[in-house]
């Protein structure tokens, strides 16, 4: 047998070098962030001090909508050419390859918004000094997006008209994520320490990654039959 | 080595299911069947499009839950011991678990990697056996429907899994192609394997015994 | 060939006992809602601060109540659907849902009624109105999952599946949305509201408020029990005993269909 963990490696290889392949897919819901971000100015008005006070809002509300983009490639690929159903035969609990779906996809999308985090910030006039919980707030909060997105994706993988019922599912579960780190950052913003908020998205972080692969397993036994 | 053990022993009862029911919809696909797989026999299924022989392939990997009966492997229900099911179990379906993206080499390495086989050296004779002779390298969705299928088809000289269960093995193979797939199920057969699988090209029995059960479309 | 079978005769059984208790809710629910309405909205008396617009109580919090209850009912039915693989359990979900959506939504609706004369607008974001909001929002999740599906078995399982996540999600959502509140506290009318709701109450008012609570409970479970009869018979329309029921329905227990 090879045993969970490294069942779960062989996963992760696997779909980092599919990802790898297909790197325009990648590429796409940043770009799409970046526009997002950037049509608000042109939007609301340059005024540095209006930026500032809705850019928490603005950069993690972008930051759902891109995610919900890339989200459907987790399992549809899979689904469609049988790797899904080769998945769920694997001698291992399905929770386990689920989980090492959630992380292949986390790295692929949530780190490239990490990295581009500071210039989302310095678009919108965010000051210096919330750029680090900003950052945190991406850090926690994007692998719930992963784990969460995950049951959404196990729920509609077999219909073919996934993407926007998608957003419809997600988008009101994620509401409590938006409101943590939003309030996060402008605590940030004003001087006040965001522990607090910080802390509850730390658990909402844990909830989601334990529960959410039961959910997923369950999703995905009624859409591959 | 579950093939190992099982070489040179009297038949053992693999897989049996007892009291199947399928329901598809409103329509009733097949009821109360029964089928035990012995270590030596191929079983085939047969029967027209709509039947049900896909769903009961499904229901016999785990795939798909019956909706009455139980489908027992070595014993004991296959929900009990899913892990060592799937361990022993390989499954080849309508959509064969090829990614695209990957070359053949790959989709191979991957496939014996989480089965705890993985391979020593890439498959290169495996691969020319096939009929990929220098496609090894070239991600798979640049090859022919044929061609993949015939990826997929690899697997079955890398695994030791004993029980086969095959969805149309043969669609897409040329004449070749299929003699060399039957040539592999005698000797997996030969060797204490065990195959379930649907066709509908007739099988030449002369290599293997065959059994045959036969599902009716039902109104 | 029992086991079979079962699913059937069971559905059978559900369709009789539900046609027995419909009218122990429909009933009740029909003269409940009469007394509740003529007395909270003609002879309650007015509120010393609201006057009479304080009344729209009377529809507001009995609808916001059950919405949520039905939701959690909504969940509670899915999760037997998933456990014990019942399909009456999954149509129970799919009766629930658009029912606990319509009381989400009068709720919302008003809501917004109330807030015109209260705050002079018709929509504030407040955190009741708010998590109600995000309510009807799961609602909606709920239906058009499972009406985005063909096979109406994956489809009530996809949206018991997505039910139940929803409510192990629904006190998250609701905490954080009262906790987004205090934080962006603009107003403090919405104590004028909640007042309405603590013991502090005054008994003419309260009253009535009680008996529009159960009229509304009576009402809603009986539209449910309807329309999960309603699945039942157009699911095994070409069963025999569904058939009976159509054929007699015709002549005698018309309120059936």
């Amino acid at each position: 047998m090879a045993g969970a963990m490294g069942i779960f490696v062989q996963i992760v290889k696997r779909d980092l070098r599919v990802a790898s392949r297909q790197r325009s897919d990648l590429l796409n819901p940043l770009i799409f962030l970046l526009i997002v971000v950037s049509l608000f100015p042109l939007g609301v008005g340059p005024g540095p001090d209006i930026l500032a006070r809705i850019a928490p809002g603005v950069i993690w509300v972008s930051a759902l909508l891109s995610a919900m983009l890339g989200l459907e490639r987790m399992f549809r690929d899979d689904f469609r050419d049988g790797a899904l159903e080769q998945m769920m035969l694997l001698p291992v609990s399905l929770e386990v390859s689920v989980l090492a779906k959630i992380a292949v996809h986390w790295v692929m999308t949530a780190v490239p918004i990490l990295v581009i985090a500071p210039l989302l910030a310095l678009l919108l006039n965010l000051p210096m000094s919330a750029w680090g919980v900003l950052w945190l707030t991406l850090l926690l909060g994007t692998p719930v997006i992963s784990a969460a997105g995950a049951i959404g994706v196990a729920l509609t993988v077999s219909l073919n008209k996934g993407g926007a019922l998608l957003s419809l599912l997600l988008l009101p579960l994620l509401i409590p994520l938006l409101i943590f780190a939003t309030a996060a950052v402008e605590a940030a913003v004003s001087g006040l320490s965001a522990t607090g908020p910080l802390a509850l998205m730390g658990a909402f972080l844990v909830i989601t990654i334990t529960l959410a692969p039961f959910a997923v397993k369950a999703g995905l036994r009624v859409s591959v039959n | 080595m579950a093939a190992e053990t099982l070489e040179n022993s009297a038949p053992t009862i693999l897989l049996a299911a007892s009291d199947l029911s399928s329901i598809r919809g409103e329509r009733t696909l097949f009821a109360n069947l029964n089928m035990t797989v012995r270590t030596g026999e191929v079983w085939q299924i047969e029967g027209p499009n709509g039947a049900g022989k896909s769903s009961l392939l499904r229901i016999l990997t785990g795939l798909l839950p019956a909706q009455a009966g139980d489908v027992q492997f070595l014993g004991q229900s296959i929900r009990q011991c899913r892990d060592q099911y799937h361990q022993a179990m390989l499954f080849i379906g309508h959509k064969a678990g090829v990614k695209p993206e990957l070359t053949a080499i790959e989709n191979l390495e991957f496939y014996a990697a989480v089965q705890g086989q993985p391979l020593q050296a890439p498959p290169y004779e495996l691969l020319a056996k096939v009929g990929l002779v220098g496609l090894e390298d070239i991600p798979a969705q640049g090859l022919s429907a044929g061609q993949q299928r015939r990826i997929a088809l690899a697997r079955l000289w890398l695994t030791q899994a004993p029980l086969w269960i095959l969805d149309e093995p043969f669609t897409a193979l040329d004449v070749a192609g299929i003699a060399l797939l039957e040539a592999r199920f005698a000797e997996h057969v030969a060797t204490g394997g065990a195959i379930v699988l649907t066709s509908h090209q007739p099988i030449s029995a002369a290599r293997f015994p065959l059994q045959q059960i036969a599902l009716r479309y039902q109104h | 060939m029992w086991r079979w079978l079962h699913p059937y005769a069971k559905s059978e059984a559900t369709f009789a006992l539900n046609q027995k208790i419909l009218p122990w809710f429909l009933i009740p629910g029909l003269l409940l809602t009469a007394v509740g309405l003529v007395w909270g909205l003609a002879y309650a008396p007015p509120d010393y601060q609201q006057g009479e617009s304080y009344r729209i109580i009377f529809v507001h919090v009995p609808a916001a109540i059950w919405s949520m209850g039905f939701y959690v009912s909504m969940a509670i039915a899915g999760l037997i659907a998933l456990v014990w693989q019942i399909r009456t359990a999954e149509l129970a979900v799919l009766a629930i849902a658009p029912v606990g959506a319509a009381l989400t939504f009068i709720s919302l609706f008003t809501g917004a009624v109330w807030g015109q004369p209260m705050w002079g607008t018709w929509w504030v974001w407040d955190a009741r109105l708010t998590s109600q909001l995000i309510l009807l929002f799961l609602y909606l999740g709920v239906m058009a999952l499972y009406v985005a599906f063909e096979d109406e078995r994956a489809g009530g399982k996809a949206a018991s599946i997505l039910a139940l996540v929803g409510v192990i999600n629904i006190p998250i959502i609701h905490y954080s949305v009262y906790w987004w509140n205090t934080l962006h506290q603009q107003s403090t009318i919405t104590k004028v509201i909640t007042r309405f709701e603590s013991p502090s109450i005054a008994p003419e008012m309260l009253w009535p408020l009680v008996v529009n609570i159960f009229a509304f409970m009576g009402l809603a479970a009986a539209l449910v029990i309807m329309r999960l009869n309603n699945e039942l018979l157009r699911r095994e329309i070409h069963r025999p005993w569904a058939q009976k029921v159509l054929n007699s329905g015709d002549k005698e227990n018309s309120n059936a269909v």
